[in-house]
């Protein structure tokens, strides 16, 4: 069991061999419209569309991500409901565990968290971080997450990129979108992924204000009850 | 007599709530020079009964198991009503309650608080700071999350440096061959029911001894030598009103700051809440980077510095012991920094400078440079407590200390 | 320490809206802890509203579904049940429904349902709480209705209690409403959905 104590601490030294010779290109912050509806929706519907396959967001409530994004129940069951759920229940996938294991070495995580474990950043980067690698089992690897196991499914939008000598990726075949708008769409399928890790955040912060404004308030009675006070002594 | 008057006329025939009441607050005699560092009692308190009233509550809607920790984790995260809210109060709670501690713990090294007569205040504030280690510990593994998992299986290791017995002892820690739902069952148990039980005991004891020998003042003098006519201390003011309008303050300041990062930074950008523990606990794969929790770190740090497995941890462990002794390590002719020299100034900045690099340097992964620096700062650590503290006074000036209180 | 020229109009106010500072943020305080204890959103999903096709249910056929945990019998009643239910109203205890907190105020006070030819209730006696069961004949008078295993209360084809049996209220009839022509939901109020 001593082993233990010395596998954690060389754990420390394998993570800083690893930050070292990472290559983190593109490295660009996500900027996320917090709260952009239009940009939560499409960002959803992207979701919806290319992810919900493979990767869950078991924590999340159909019918609450219609009422926080402003979709209506009818649009809701029919454009985001596509496996006869109810829209109370949490947003799963049909897919077995088990299978998906098999098709792709690890079963696909759920993203509910995700955006809470890697951060908005890392997210934005990674899902512009595929590029050719005929090496790789679907023919991508990626730039921020080194021999992922995952295929670039977003490819028929962004299209193919290569790695360069100097570390850059270049486009070779184009996608649907320009760079431009890849990055946009990126970005919104973030922000819906960020809101999705924790869909408190806005109202969170909303109360927030009120709650400092009112301790301010109660601070200064307080300091002048305490002065007043505080007069006999001194 | 009027009706309330009557009423506790009622009560005191029966049980002596206006002797307490006295005793403690309306004519228990404070130093009347007070500063900043006097908040962080008071604080601790606040923190405690807000640790207490959350924990009840995240009790209420979480479930202790390992099939369901995590999912009741984020149950309570979005679906509970202000669970939340509840959460994140707990979550920064635990946090906020080693800043105040560390806090209070250094007032008391700065002004002597731990000197005759409060050896015990000193020590029963230790205990104290030992079981919320257990505590935070402890509660540090129910939401289930992957750093939970790896942090406790560190920790827990530790004990595996007993000799001959140690690892039976970590696998009776545990219940189990790996950390598991029987682990997580007893932690649960232990967090939720036995260690506040305790915790609050210390603290009633705490406040106990304080009042049993008064409180211990930025200037260090003693405010019970010089009394008036009717044996009130000359430099003593009743604790209620003046000291409960002016924590009312402090709290009020306080709250500002812990409900900035209550509903702004809950996360603590991730010292609070660490992003790998928004994965499951996974007992087949180690995050890339573990780490103890913040206020755990500067003691990592010096378990990390010793290059053998069981001298760290003796080594860990000493660091903590040896705070206990502190009353009779420092045998300066002066209480409070203020009267001391520059040669114990100059230690003390060091010592606070080196706990701070200590703290660094255990949440980063070690590196040959920063190993080197975690030895030397923990040689300074312990060289601070022993040999410098029982001796510096031999060389150190001080300054006369007043026979009343400064303002 | 000198009590000379201390202002007690100044300080008791002071004091007073402190404290009253103090006590609206004790109660905003109080608000989660409070709220917290309301159905979360996991128990409204499961107490979500339920929906029911009645479109092949034939005269004298029940389903029985689950609303918020209570069971729910819908039934399709015949012609002659219905124009049944207006003469037997001698042998109630409340043949008109007086009391309001047994059914909706959209439902017919005899017929205890919005359409003549299907009525839904809360399957739980109004004596103790058991589950009746349903009978071709509870009695020769009364034709169809419900029996209660437990104590004997009994219940017409609307649910409404029989003279001389323990229970002393009808049958509840839940919130529902037509979502079309054969599908019922039910736990919203008429129109509401």
């Amino acid at each position: 069991m001593k082993k233990i104590i010395a596998i954690a601490l060389s754990v420390f030294s394998l993570s800083a061999l690893a930050a070292g010779g990472g290559d983190y290109k593109p490295n660009d912050p996500a900027n996320l419209p917090y709260g952009n509806k239009v940009s939560l929706q499409r960002g959803a519907q992207l979701y919806f569309n290319y992810c919900l396959g493979c990767h869950s967001l078991g924590f999340q409530r159909y019918q609450r991500t219609g009422e926080d994004l402003g979709i209506s129940v009818d649009i809701l069951k029919e454009n985001f409901i596509f496996d006869g759920s109810k829209k109370g229940e949490h947003i799963k996938i049909a897919m077995p565990e088990s299978y998906a294991a098999n098709w792709f070495g690890a079963a696909p995580p759920d993203l509910s968290l995700i955006a809470r474990s890697r951060g908005a950043d890392w997210l934005y980067n990674y899902m512009r971080g595929f590029y050719k690698d005929e090496t790789r089992p679907y023919g991508v690897n990626n730039s921020v997450f080194k021999d992922v196991g995952m295929p670039h499914v977003l490819q028929p939008l962004q299209g193919l990129q290569v790695k360069t000598e100097e570390g850059d990726l270049k486009i070779i075949e184009e996608g649907s979108m320009t760079p431009q708008e890849y990055d946009l769409a990126v970005r919104d399928l973030v922000n819906f992924l960020d809101y999705v890790g924790e869909p408190i955040k806005l109202e969170r912060q909303q109360i927030g204000v009120k709650v400092l404004i009112f301790i301010l308030i109660f601070f200064i009675f307080a300091y002048f009850l305490k002065k007043e006070y505080w007069k006999d002594i001194h | 007599m009027t009706r309330t008057q009557q009423l506790i006329g009622w009560i005191d025939d029966r049980f002596p709530l206006t002797k307490v009441w006295n005793e403690h607050l309306a004519e228990y005699y404070a130093p009347k020079n007070f500063n900043f560092w006097y908040f962080f009692g008071s604080l601790a308190l606040l923190v405690l009964v807000n640790q207490l009233l959350t924990g009840i509550w995240l009790t209420m809607h979480y479930n202790p198991s390992a099939e369901g920790a995590y999912e009741s984790v984020e149950y309570i995260m979005r679906d509970v009503p202000y669970g939340w809210l509840l959460r994140y109060m707990h979550s920064t709670g635990a946090s906020a309650f080693f800043i105040v501690v560390y806090l209070h713990m250094f007032r008391g090294m700065i002004y002597g608080s731990y000197r005759k007569p409060r050896e015990l205040v000193w020590l029963f504030g230790m205990v104290i700071f030992v079981l919320l280690m257990a505590e935070a510990f402890m509660g540090y593994l129910l939401p289930w999350g992957n750093m939970s998992y790896w942090g406790a299986q560190v920790i827990i290791n530790l004990f595996s440096a007993v000799p001959v017995y140690g690892d039976e002892l970590v696998t009776w820690i545990r219940g189990d061959f790996l950390i598991s739902g029987a682990t997580l069952n007893r932690f649960f148990a232990l967090h939720v029911v036995a260690l506040p039980i305790a915790l609050l005991l210390m603290v009633f004891l705490h406040i106990v001894a304080l009042h049993a020998v008064g409180s211990n003042n930025p200037d260090g003098v003693e405010i019970k030598k010089l009394k008036d006519d009717k044996g009130i201390p000359l430099d003593g003011i009743p604790f209620h009103p003046y000291y409960t309008v002016k924590d009312i303050v402090g709290v009020a300041g306080f709250l500002f700051f812990f409900c900035m990062i209550i509903f702004f930074f809950p996360d603590g950008g991730g010292f609070f809440l660490e992003p790998p523990n928004f994965t499951p606990a996974n007992n087949l794969k180690t995050p890339e980077h573990i780490a103890p929790v913040w206020y755990f770190t500067p003691f990592y740090s010096v378990l990390r510095a010793v290059p053998d497995k069981d001298l760290g941890v003796v080594a860990m462990g000493l660091s903590l012991v040896i705070l206990f002794f502190l009353p009779w390590l420092d045998r300066s002719p002066v209480k409070s920094i203020r009267y001391k020299g520059p040669i114990f100034k100059l230690a003390l900045a060091l010592f606070v400078i080196s706990f701070f690099i200590l703290g660094y340097l255990g949440m980063k992964a070690p590196t040959p440079g920063r190993t080197v620096m975690a030895q030397i700062t923990t040689a300074y650590y312990f060289f601070f407590f022993f040999p410098f503290l029982p001796f510096y006074h031999k060389f150190d000036k001080t300054k006369p200390v007043p026979e009343r209180v400064t303002d | 320490m000198s009590n000379d020229g201390v202002d007690n109009g100044r300080r008791r106010f002071l004091l007073w809206s402190t404290s009253a500072v103090g006590a609206v943020g004790a109660v905003g305080i109080a608000v989660p802890f409070v709220k917290s204890w309301s159905p979360s959103a996991r128990a409204q999903a499961a107490g979500a509203p339920v929906e029911v096709d009645v479109s092949k249910l034939k005269p004298g056929q029940a389903i029985k579904t689950e609303w918020r945990g209570k069971p729910i019998f819908v039934i399709r009643r015949s012609a002659a049940d219905v124009s049944n239910l207006e003469k037997i109203g001698s042998l109630l205890k409340d043949p008109e429904s007086s009391n309001p907190a047994q059914q909706p105020t959209y439902v017919d006070k005899v017929k205890r349902s919005i359409k003549d030819d299907v009525m839904v209730v809360v399957g739980i006696c109004t004596h103790l709480g058991c589950v009746p069961q349903q009978k071709e004949q509870v009695e020769p008078a009364i034709g169809g209705g419900f029996f209660c295993p437990c104590h004997g209360s009994k219940f017409d084809l609307a649910g409404r209690v029989l003279a001389g049996v323990p229970a002393s209220d009808n049958l509840e009839v839940p919130p529902y409403t037509y979502l079309s022509d054969s599908v019922i939901l039910i736990g919203v109020d008429k129109g509401a959905a």
